[in-house]
């Protein structure tokens, strides 16, 4: 699976109570979620994202509470990748359980600036920042994450009958 | 090779021997949670899955405790949701308003969670119940969704930090200020993915209230899980709650370590972290003069009866400074009703606080004291992010139930000494 988006990018340490605020919380609603998404700490992030761009962050992304509403408003979003330096182990999860692509790789993290190009290819684990000529190898997900993924969620996955 | 605790009751629950960390293993669960924000995904994902029945209806457990009671319409269909399918599904504890307190109080008070458990809760703060001698860890929506219908899950066995507290802890160091200390010392995610062991006289000295605030706050250091060997404090607290057999794990002698980490705790003060990360931690004294707005005593880290009693030794005969706004949530009905036989409540009232029925309502900017913009509150909650309870431009500083008592009173953020004396 391919994917190109601009990125944004974030520090270290980006919780979820950043990514979708508990005042939200009153609804699990993927389009209303994807609305408010990163909304205290970039107000303008869902005015400016298009569908398919890239968050890149630091370590520890996605810290605090288990609230899966985080993986899915950065999905609703239309965000079609995080990159970061590292994740914190309950989003970590969260994201592959409801279909949202990470990638873990420091030096894309460090090297990327806001509004750079990249284009990810996650079935090889290959980072491009186009912007800036560079090419990356992250880890990729072994097939059987990859097919959760692209089922769109671990449920969906087991629902398909684990065909992949 | 020895085991540590939590190897052990992975080890258990999973059927194997021996595991060791990195070892992915399939688990049985003995307890689910799941709150009114968590598990209505959960609820949906089970039924898009075309499951007919819950793998066992007395392991699954639902509390309405963040937006409840209920704060407005949406929160209020959240909540109906989880009473209707408790009921379709027969689930023994769903516990209702008027019957519940805060999730993590409320299932150590009932004995529902028990040394040598394997609990897993769609709430970051699952952790809590390592203070018991159990492996406890949080969970999203879909792998509450998964094990409800089948009772497993599947772990990576993590590796595990050892923390060693020694010495002897000075009047008004809690808990609390020992686990703002320890974050403050390895960062949020200095524990992250791993275990931490918690262990050595200090613990062994601490009531089960202040092991549960500890092992409350290990998420905030990034572990999978908190756990405290289990003693004659743990088995006395549990002797007159556990309905069911329980488990006793101690790690081996030999058990490998990630990493060992002494702390002396003798010259420990009370600990405020400050915005807005739980690893900004100074001790109390050096804050320096921060004027505060509201001061919020309660949640699932500090709502417990040893918390209130503590406020109120600081409240006592004493008025809330006329610029702060005092809230206290007693974690629990029985806490509550504690507090009111122990004349606690009328200390509060007395002093112009006021005293809240349970919720985690102002913790997470849900509801019950909401920040204003620029507004400042010490809060013996566990987060202080930035909007966390409420505006982005408000801030939160954590802090005991001693010293936001103190807080309270002085206006500003204050040590107990400043207001009882040593």
């Amino acid at each position: 699976m391919k994917l190109r988006g601009n990125v944004f990018k974030y520090g270290d340490n980006i919780n979820t109570d950043e990514i979708i605020p508990a005042r939200y919380l009153n609804t699990s609603d993927p389009k209303i979620l994807g609305k408010y998404c990163m909304e205290d700490i970039d107000r303008d992030f869902t005015k400016k994202v298009r569908h398919g761009d890239i968050i890149v962050a630091g370590r520890n992304f996605g810290c605090g509470s288990s609230r899966e509403h985080a993986p899915i408003a950065i999905k609703a979003a239309g965000v079609s990748c995080v990159i970061a330096k590292s994740y914190a182990r309950i989003f970590y999860r969260n994201s592959i359980n409801t279909g949202l692509p990470i990638l873990e790789c420091s030096e894309a993290a460090d090297e990327a600036e806001m509004a750079d190009k990249f284009e990810v290819d996650l079935d090889r684990g290959i980072i491009k920042n186009l912007t800036k000529c560079k090419t990356y190898k992250s880890q990729p997900f072994p097939k059987f994450v990859q097919g959760i993924i692209r089922a769109g969620g671990l449920m969906k996955w087991v629902k398909a009958g684990e065909r992949e | 090779m020895g085991m540590t605790i939590t190897e052990k009751i992975l080890a258990a629950h999973s059927g194997a021997k021996n595991v060791c960390p990195g070892d992915i293993i399939n688990c049985r669960v003995d307890i689910l949670l799941g709150n009114d924000i968590t598990a209505p995904i959960s609820i949906e994902l089970f039924e898009k899955a075309g499951a007919k029945r819950v793998f066992n209806k007395e392991k699954i457990v639902f509390v309405p405790d963040h937006f409840a009671p209920n704060k407005d319409i949406q929160s209020a269909e959240q909540c109906k949701r989880l009473r209707e399918f408790s009921r379709k599904h027969k689930i023994i504890n769903y516990f209702e308003v008027g019957r519940m307190g805060i999730e993590h109080a409320l299932l150590p008070e009932m004995g529902i969670v028990l040394p040598g458990d394997l609990i897993i809760g769609a709430d970051s703060h699952t952790c809590t119940y390592g203070a018991l001698g159990a492996f406890s860890t949080g969970i999203g929506s879909t792998d509450l969704a998964a094990a409800m219908i089948n009772g497993k899950i599947w772990f990576k066995v993590p590796s595990t930090i050892k923390i060693n507290l020694y010495g002897k802890l000075n009047r008004w160091v809690s808990g609390k200020d020992l686990i703002l200390y320890i974050i403050g010392k390895i960062g949020v995610d200095g524990a992250n993915y791993r275990s931490m062991e918690f262990c050595g006289e200090v613990i062994k000295n601490l009531n089960m209230d202040n092991r549960l605030t500890i092992c409350n706050m290990a998420i905030e250091a990034g572990a999978k899980n908190g756990i405290i060997e289990p003693d004659k404090e743990t088995l006395n607290y549990i002797k007159k709650k556990a309905r069911r057999k329980y488990k006793m794990y101690k790690s081996d002698s030999d058990a490998k370590y990630e990493e060992i980490l002494e702390f002396n705790c003798s010259r420990l003060e009370p600990q405020v972290s400050l915005p807005h990360s739980p690893e900004n931690a100074q001790p109390v004294s050096e804050v320096g003069n921060i004027k505060i707005d509201q001061v919020v005593i309660g949640s699932c880290t500090n709502g417990r009866i040893t918390d209130l009693i503590e406020a109120a030794k600081i409240l006592k005969g004493k008025k809330v400074n006329p610029n702060v706004r005092l809230l206290v949530f007693p974690a629990t009905q029985a806490v509550y009703k504690e507090a009111l036989k122990k004349g606690l409540i009328d200390i509060f009232i007395d002093a112009e606080g006021v005293v809240s029925t349970p919720t985690c309502g102002p913790c997470l900017g849900g509801h019950m004291g909401v920040l204003a913009e620029g507004e400042r509150a010490v809060a013996t909650t566990n987060r202080n992010f930035v909007g966390r309870m409420g505006h982005t431009k408000s801030e939160i500083y954590l802090a005991s139930p001693a010293v936001a008592a103190a807080s309270a009173i002085m206006g500003r953020i204050a040590s107990p000494e400043e207001v009882v004396g040593k």
